[in-house]
Parts: structure tokens; sequence; C-alpha cells
């Protein structure tokens, strides 16, 4: 690793933002893997005596062996019954599942799509244009379009299913970064050595030009990460993406909606924790691109 | 000059005939058979065969796809299973609602954020730098329905300003429409105030240092001059690209602002469409809102070339 990388990683583990943004994303990470041991009851076990409770109102309940119990939901319960804590705290599963997804996925696609056309020139006309087209095509909208063909009977579940839908509108914006940035990178002196020394071109593109990519792609996945995470949760909300009886915070949103003038912590509290995360995870991503690639960050 | 707008008018036959090909294959790209998924699931082999002959899915798919394209082009985006109309219909029916939504969201959201934009870049580095910032990235943060779902708890019931939902058209009368209006277009405009704000901060600022500026500042204009005549004017070509390419984001926003305050535009059309399996629709909204974002793009730099001296081509 050069002495010039070693010092951007330095900058960017002392950024404030990388700081704030990382811890909030491991206490969310946390939260997802540990929601049994932190006090979440079954998210989905329907309880008619308890409905719509509102935060903090102790109600009646039964406990695994039968035994009448009292139960304070912390966040109240929804229109079945559910306990809204224990659904937010195993939402987060779904929500970190889709962001970390879709960018590992996009992203991965993406360098292999661009690194490629950004290398072969007869290629790129081509590939470009296609990417051209997708693009024009407002996001979102492809993704309710792709979760509709895809809804009934993809291979891998709807899970799977919403997270592609997710992944192809994110395709042509990595493939242009990388397309870019292998633009500038063939035109240097060591590629073109390389080249004269007969290096074949696989190796070229692993060697020198792949290295060159990380920074923006890791920057770039950040973001793509937040705004999966919340389009996952338009979707469910909207009611076409994951399922209720996987309770994710769009669907728990959701199924608030009909309530919400009576039952608003079924929107409020998946509300704030999707904010905070998609907010850690943009400030994550600024404070990683102001330290790992200073040049992107002068493009605002 | 010439020769660029012929050039940038020929560029977007390409985007759109890929477009087309993606919203064609949308249909095609459903696991199994795509009458099948058509038909629902208590549907018999008769019902699944006579809608594969209606909609020709049983020709080949270049045959199928040229055909499907006639029709578009003749303005015919095929019949909806489930309202039984066409589906050109449908969407003229549904385009007021979306339409004054999307213009009421870009008037309001262009007369925040540009001050906004040009006030955070001439006391930057002071709080109110800082808070611009900080309110930009909460703007992509939180998601459009929980803005919708705050607003509507405060301004409409508990303070009672407002209505809760609903839409009134345009011809119900001009103070029951923006009545209805301000919610929706406040709500949608958050994201979008974040996106404009952002980028004039960062061209203004790039101009402020830019040496007309100081002459214009020694000549003895006052700031509110220079930040309006040169600074933002210099500043423009930036600032109208992120509004033209920020509708994608805009319609995006604008299909999840239609369920939260119940208007009946394109969005809600959509989103019934998916649930119903109604193919025709979804392929339909997809091909109108993708050809007006391309339009409105193309329309923003051909404007360039007339409005903006410093580039020729």
């Amino acid at each position: 690793m050069s002495a010039a990388r070693k010092g951007a990683l330095g900058r960017a583990v002392r950024s404030k933002g990388v700081i704030f943004g990382a811890v909030v994303m491991l206490a969310m990470l946390f939260v997802a893997l540990a929601a049994p041991l932190l006090g979440a009851v079954d998210p989905v076990r329907i309880d008619p005596g308890c409905r719509n409770r509102a935060p903090g109102v102790e109600c009646m309940t039964r406990d695994a062996s039968g035994a009448r119990v009292a139960m304070v939901p912390l966040m109240g319960t929804d229109s079945l019954g559910r306990d809204v804590y224990s659904r937010v705290v195993y939402g987060a599963r779904v929500s970190l599942l889709v962001g970390l997804a879709v960018a590992a996925i996009s992203i991965s696609i993406g360098l292999a799509i661009g690194l490629v056309a950004g290398y072969f020139r007869w290629l790129d006309a081509v590939v470009m244009r296609l990417m051209d087209g997708l693009m024009a095509i407002p996001g979102i909208l492809l993704a309710i379009g792709l979760v509709a063909a895809w809804r009934s009977g993809l291979w891998g579940g709807i899970v799977f299913a919403v997270i592609l839908a997710i992944v192809v509108p994110e395709i042509p914006r990595v493939v242009r970064l990388v397309r870019s940035v292998v633009l500038t990178i063939r035109e240097e002196p060591y590629v073109e050595a390389a080249i004269s020394v007969g290096t074949p071109t696989p190796l070229i593109l692993i060697r020198h030009v792949l290295p060159n990519t990380i920074a923006p792609l890791i920057v770039q996945g950040t973001y793509i990460c937040a705004s999966a995470m919340l389009v996952e949760a338009i979707l469910s909300f909207l009611g076409i993406g994951i399922p209720p009886q996987t309770p994710s915070w769009g669907n728990i949103m959701a199924e608030g909606r009909t309530l919400f003038r009576v039952a608003p912590h079924n929107i409020l509290f998946p509300g704030i924790f999707l904010a905070a995360t998609v907010l850690a995870v943009n400030v994550l991503g600024d404070g990683l691109r102001d330290t790992l690639d200073p040049r992107m960050s002068k493009r605002v | 000059m010439l020769a660029f707008v012929a050039r940038r008018l020929l560029s977007t036959i390409p985007v759109l005939a890929i477009v087309a090909v993606f919203v064609f294959l949308l249909l095609r790209l459903t696991p199994g058979d795509p009458a099948a998924v058509i038909a629902g699931e208590n549907a018999n082999a008769a019902q699944i065969g006579e809608i594969r002959a209606k909609l020709g899915l049983d020709r080949p798919l270049a045959t199928q796809f040229f055909v499907w394209l006639g029709h578009v082009l003749q303005g015919d985006l095929g019949e909806s299973f489930f309202y039984k109309k066409t589906v050109a219909e449908l969407i003229l029916e549904r385009l007021e609602p979306t339409l004054m939504l999307s213009l009421c969201t870009i008037v309001l959201a262009v007369a925040i954020a540009i001050p906004l934009g040009v006030l955070a870049a001439y006391r930057h580095d002071t709080w109110v730098d800082r808070a611009t910032m900080a309110f930009s990235v909460l703007g992509f943060s939180v998601p459009v329905f929980v803005v919708g779902y705050l607003l509507i708890q405060v301004f409409a019931l508990e303070l009672g300003w407002l209505p809760v939902q609903g839409y009134r058209r345009l011809s119900q009368g001009f103070g029951p429409f923006l009545e209805r209006m301000i919610l929706p277009s406040a709500t949608l405009s958050v994201i979008y105030i974040a996106l404009i704000a952002r980028i004039t901060r960062a061209s203004v600022l790039e101009v402020l240092g830019e040496d007309y500026i100081r002459t214009a500042r020694a000549k003895g204009l006052s700031d509110a001059k220079v930040l309006r005549r040169h600074a933002l004017r210099n500043a423009a070509v930036p600032i109208v690209t992120v509004i033209g390419i920020g509708i994608a984001l805009l319609i995006g926003g604008a299909i999840v602002t239609e369920s939260v305050y119940n208007i009946p535009g394109l969005g809600r059309l959509v989103v019934d469409a998916v649930l119903a399996r109604d193919f025709p629709i979804i392929q339909a909204v997809i091909l109108v809102f993708s050809v007006a974002y391309v339009l409105v793009n193309l329309a923003i730099d051909l404007a360039y070339t007339l409005f903006d001296p410093r580039i020729r081509y």
C-alpha cells in the first residue's frame, strides 16, 4: 500500500462523519443480529386483546407457556396486536440486508461492465447507449416495474426480487463511474508501459485499473446502500415490496397508514429508525468522499 | 450551433428506442408464462390462451415488439385488464393531479432552494451554511412519506389549517385546489430543495472566487447585485441541469406522495396496477414518465445553447 493511500485511510478513520456513520451503522447491525436478545418477542405474533395500544400502555397477554402476563409495549402495538418494538428491531434485518446486498451486487455488476466497456472502445458505444437508455427511466419507477414482473415467483423469493429490482436502476451509475476512471487511467504512462512489455489485457485491468476504482466505488457504495434502504421502504410502504409476514420498516409503516390518526406510533418509530440509519450512511459516505476521494468532493 | 441542436435531437432517438425495448421486455421478464401471470391464479387454460392470442404472445418476440411499438407510436397504449378501458384514457384522466403536484413542487422548491443555496455560499462557513447543508443531508435521508405524515399531523390534525388528504381539480375552484395542494407539494419538495440548494451552494461558491466578482465588487456594486447579476447568472448552468435531472427523483417521490395524500394521479394508478398485475398500465406509465423525463432534459440542454453565449458547439 502506498504512503498516499495510507494517509487517506488514516484521515478517513479520524473523520467525524466517518466515525459517526460507522458507529450508527454498527449499532444497527448489532440490533439486527441480536434482535432476540434485545427483549423482542415474536414480531409476527397476533394478539387480538392487545390491539392499537399506545406506547407504554400496559395490556394483558399470554406468554409462551400460556400463562397470563402483563406486557408494556415500548413502542405500542399495531392493529393486529403485534408488538411494534419487536417488529422494528427485526425490521432492521431486512433494511440492512437490502441496503448491503444492493450495494454489493450493483457494484460488482457495474464494475465488471464498466471495466470492460471502458477498456474496449468498440464495446463502449453500445454499452453506454444501453446505460443511457436505462438511466432515462426514473429509478423508483423502474424498480416498481421490475418488482411487478418478478414478484410472482422469481427464484429466491420476494426479498430477492425486491433486491434485484433495486439493483438494476443503480447499475448505470456505477458503470459510468468505473468507465470514467478507466478512461483516465488508460492514458497513464504506466499502463502504456504495461502494454508495451506485452502484459495481457485482463492482467492490466486487474493490476493497474481496478485498484484506482476502489476508493470512488466505496464512496458510491455507501450512497447506493442509503438509497436502496429508502427505495425498499418506499416499495414496502406502497404495498408492493416485502410482504407483511417479514417485518420491514417500510411495511410496518404501510400497515400503520389506515390508522395513523389514532395510532401514529406505527409510522413514527420505524420512520425514525429508517431516517437515522439512512442519515448515518449518507454522512458516512460524505466523510469517505472527502477523505478517500478528494477529487470527487470538488464536484459537489 | 445548429449542428449541435441536430446532434442533440438525434441522440435522444437511441435513448427512447432503448427505453421502449426495456418497457416492452418488462412483461416478458416475468418468470414463466406472461399470459398466465396476467390471467391470475384462478384462470383456466382457455382464458390463458385467449389472453395469449389477444396480446400476440404466441408470435416471435421481434414481431411482438414492432407490433407493440407501432401501436404505441399511434397513441394506442393497449387496454387495461382491470378497468376495461383504454390505457390512454386512464392516463389522461389521471394526468392532471400528477402534473399539478409536480409543477407546484418545482415552483416551491426552486423558490426556496435557490435563495437558500446562494445565501449559504455567501455566508460560507457560518451557521447559515452549516444549517443548509445539514438540512440537505437530512432531506436525502428522511423518507417522503414520513415527511408527509409529520406535516399532516402538525398542520392538518393539530392545527387544523389544511385538509388532511384528497384532491380537487382546478376546474372545481382555485381555493379548494390550492388548499389541498400545499401539504403534498411541501412534502415532495423537501428532497428536491435538498438537491437544488446543495448544487446552488456549490456552484455559487465556485463562481464567487472568480476575478469578475472581485471586479464587480471593486466598482462598487452592492452584494445583492453581485450575487444576482454576476454570481447566480454564471452559476446557472449546473443548477438548471440538476433541476432537470432531479425530475427523476421528483417522479419517484410523486408516486409516494400521491399514496400518502390520496391523490388520484398516475402514481396511484401504477401502484394499483402492480397489485392488480395490470401490465399494460405499468408499461404505459413507465413509458410516459420516461419520455417526459427525456424531453424535459432535452429542452434544458437546448435552452443552454440559446441562453448561455459561452456554450458554442
